[in-house]
């Protein structure tokens, strides 16, 4: 059992299925000598040679579209989008083609690829490199939207969107990729995706959150405990398809529940669980279901300020917590 | 129709290039004859209310079976990528009249998306051919990733990417053949130049008169040829299908042809197109051409084509009979093939 980051299982989960699979390469901007601009793939291009890590034109929309192709010749690309922000140059091409075509052939062919990008905020990434753009993809049936916050989950979970057959948009929050650690068990297990997973359990209020804000929910959740309040974190995992029912199971046991997510508060992943919980779980609770999440301004800025502004910290989620007990 | 330049012709049946004969031509003949019955009559079957929406191939025959006879003889193996109005590269690449008007018509047990998607799209990976979109030139770059894979796995696949000239406006086109050439990759990107994009003409696309003439910007060929031209057609892709094969990259190849009928059959040229504009461009008519050409070399006679016709006709009434037969698919198919089974 070694102690990784983020960034490391993410690396040893594509350097373990290159070696595994032939099939598996990686294509992407500054991927091949440079290793990627968070160094994803450092190291690849000697082990793997510039066959299998292509570093591709600066040209996002290409690199999905080649992935598509790639992946219906039977292939199993990785394609790097160097940013979640720079997801929507390739917006058409995962939205519009690679989540339709099994559909839209009846079968015949499918698509077994994953766009890998680094997302989120708290980084002073501004604008243009902070985004969290999961909601836009969950929205679209076909598609696998999975969201790793730990490096467990990381590399689990990124070793079943490669082997899936169908395309996953796999985002890693960029400010988990150093700043968070953990045990990550030696050679190869896979996390299925689409399962939740209770990272602290508690009965007095359930948490469903993913990404960053994760851990800060389990910061808020540790002063809670500090006063014998212990509320239950849920790890969503993966943002589509959503584990109805560890959410539901959670929260029929304590009746409270509180959504958390960095992404925009409105029409987002937030609003499709407490639409689930309210459908589902209405007679268990005590209290309206609550979220906290990013304000609907159009991205993240970029002075200190305002950023801290934005982000639903741990002292956000602690204060909706409080009124979410007190009601 | 009249045809001047039979003197012409002659010369260049004489002159065939290397892998194209006589019983090729005579062979593509019979094939556009059929390409052009079954277009005209699911036409028809529009105007009768049984064809919900249609983009017809009439006028790019000679382009589009020139192509797919080149790949055949110049590659080991060879894959095409579509657009919608490439009836002719999927017909002889071996969809029935019958299946292609199931298609047509949205019936049960047609083959390339099951009646999901629009007529022609969709995919009949045993027949090397896949149309997966109707948002334009998003599939060039599926073309190139599909010979990325070819390529890396050692496969002799040379791919074929269809477009017409409005597609080349779009960016993602600059993105693929900028990404093919970089990489080496075997593929043949067609564009098939009918002069309009829906209502829009060439002069609103772009600046120049020669979509191939924007190759040089990629380092990699490209050419204009004559697209109702069979002969002229053919030795254009032969060139650029053996260059990919070699694993010399990819080439542009325009083919100048005439779109005779509006976009779709939603559409109507006439508020955008003169009719003697069409008039003209149908003195080019590729199946006259090829007939004349044939028939300056003795391989056809008026009989033998009228021949040729009645039998096409009776193919494509049997695949009416039996596509029109065809139930819809079942409304309880809706909801699966989204994800892979498991379980």
């Amino acid at each position: 059992m070694a102690i990784m980051t983020v960034i490391e299982a993410v690396r040893e989960a594509m350097r373990e299925e290159m070696r595994r699979d032939a099939s598996v390469f990686i294509l992407g901007e500054d991927v091949g000598r440079r290793g990627g601009v968070f160094l994803a793939t450092q190291g690849f291009i000697d082990e793997f040679g510039e066959q299998r890590v292509i570093d591709t034109p600066l040209a996002e929309a290409a690199i999905a579209g080649v992935a598509v192709g790639a992946a219906m010749a039977g292939m199993r690309p990785i394609a790097e989008v160097q940013f979640g922000d720079f997801m929507f140059p390739v917006f058409n091409q995962i939205v519009g083609e690679a989540a339709r075509i099994r559909y839209g052939t009846n079968g015949k062919l499918h698509v077994p690829m994953v766009v890998r990008s680094p997302y989120g905020g708290h980084v002073r990434g501004g604008l243009f490199h902070s985004q969290s753009p999961e909601a836009y993809f969950a929205h679209t049936p076909g598609l696998k939207v999975v969201t790793p916050a730990t490096p467990y989950d990381a590399k689990g979970l990124l070793k079943a969107a490669i082997r899936s057959n169908d395309p996953v948009v796999f985002l890693e929050h960029k400010r988990t990729y150093r700043a968070v650690r953990g045990e990550v068990p030696d050679g190869d297990y896979v996390v299925p995706i689409g399962v939740a997973d209770i990272k602290r359990a508690g009965d007095a209020a359930t948490i469903v959150t993913y990404g960053l804000t994760l851990h800060y929910s389990l910061q808020a959740a540790e002063v809670l405990a500090g006063e014998g309040v212990e509320v239950e974190v849920v790890d969503l995992r993966t943002v589509s398809p959503i584990d109805r029912e560890t959410v539901l199971e959670s929260v029929r046991k304590t009746s409270r529940a509180l959504v958390v997510h960095e992404d925009n508060l409105s029409l987002g992943v937030g609003a499709e669980v407490s639409a689930i919980i309210a459908e589902h779980a209405f007679d268990s609770l005590d209290a309206p279901v609550m979220r906290v999440a990013g304000p609907d301004i159009p991205a993240m800025p970029f002075a200190p300020t305002l950023e801290a502004a934005y982000m639903p910290t741990a002292d956000k989620i602690e204060a909706a917590l409080r009124r979410l007990l007190e009601y | 129709m009249a045809v001047d330049n039979a003197s012409i012709m002659t010369q260049t049946m004489n002159d065939l290039p290397s892998g194209l004969n006589a019983e090729d031509l005579v062979d593509i003949y019979a094939n556009m004859v059929l390409i052009r019955t079954l277009d005209e009559r699911i036409w028809a079957m529009n105007r009768q209310g049984k064809a919900a929406i249609v983009a017809s191939s009439q006028g790019h025959e000679a382009a589009q079976l020139a192509s797919v006879w080149a790949l055949r003889h110049h590659a080991k193996d060879y894959f095409c990528f579509t657009y919608y109005r490439d009836l002719a590269v999927t017909v002889s690449q071996g969809l029935t009249p019958t299946e292609a008007l199931l298609g047509f018509l949205a019936k049960e047990g047609e083959p390339m998306s099951g009646a999901r998607q629009f007529p022609q799209h969709g995919a009949i990976p045993d027949r090397k051919v896949i149309n997966i979109s109707n948002v334009v030139a998003t599939h060039i770059s599926h073309a190139v990733g599909w010979a990325l894979a070819a390529k890396m796995r050692g496969e002799p696949t040379v791919v074929a990417a269809y477009m017409g000239d409005g597609a080349t406006s779009q960016g993602e086109v600059h993105e693929a053949m900028n990404f093919a050439s970089v990489m080496k990759l075997p593929v043949v990107f067609i564009v098939e130049n009918n002069k309009y994009a829906i209502s829009v003409p060439q002069h609103r696309q772009m600046n120049v008169t020669e979509v191939s003439s924007r190759a040089v910007g990629y380092g990699m060929p490209g050419v204009t040829v004559d697209g109702t031209d069979v002969v002229a057609s053919y030795a254009a892709c032969a060139e650029a299908v053996e260059r990919a094969a070699r694993g010399e990259g990819p080439s542009l190849v325009e083919l100048d042809v005439e779109r005779y009928l509006p976009h779709t059959s939603d559409d109507d040229d006439s508020v955008y197109r003169a009719k003697e504009e069409i008039d003209e461009a149908r003195k080019r008519d590729p199946l006259a051409k090829l007939k004349a050409l044939l028939q300056s070399a003795g391989l056809m006679t008026d009989e033998r084509d009228a021949e040729l016709r009645e039998s096409a006709r009776r193919e494509v009434d049997a695949a009416t009979d039996a596509a029109e037969a065809a139930p819809f698919p079942p409304d309880d198919d809706v909801l699966e093939r989204v994800f892979e089974e498991v379980g």
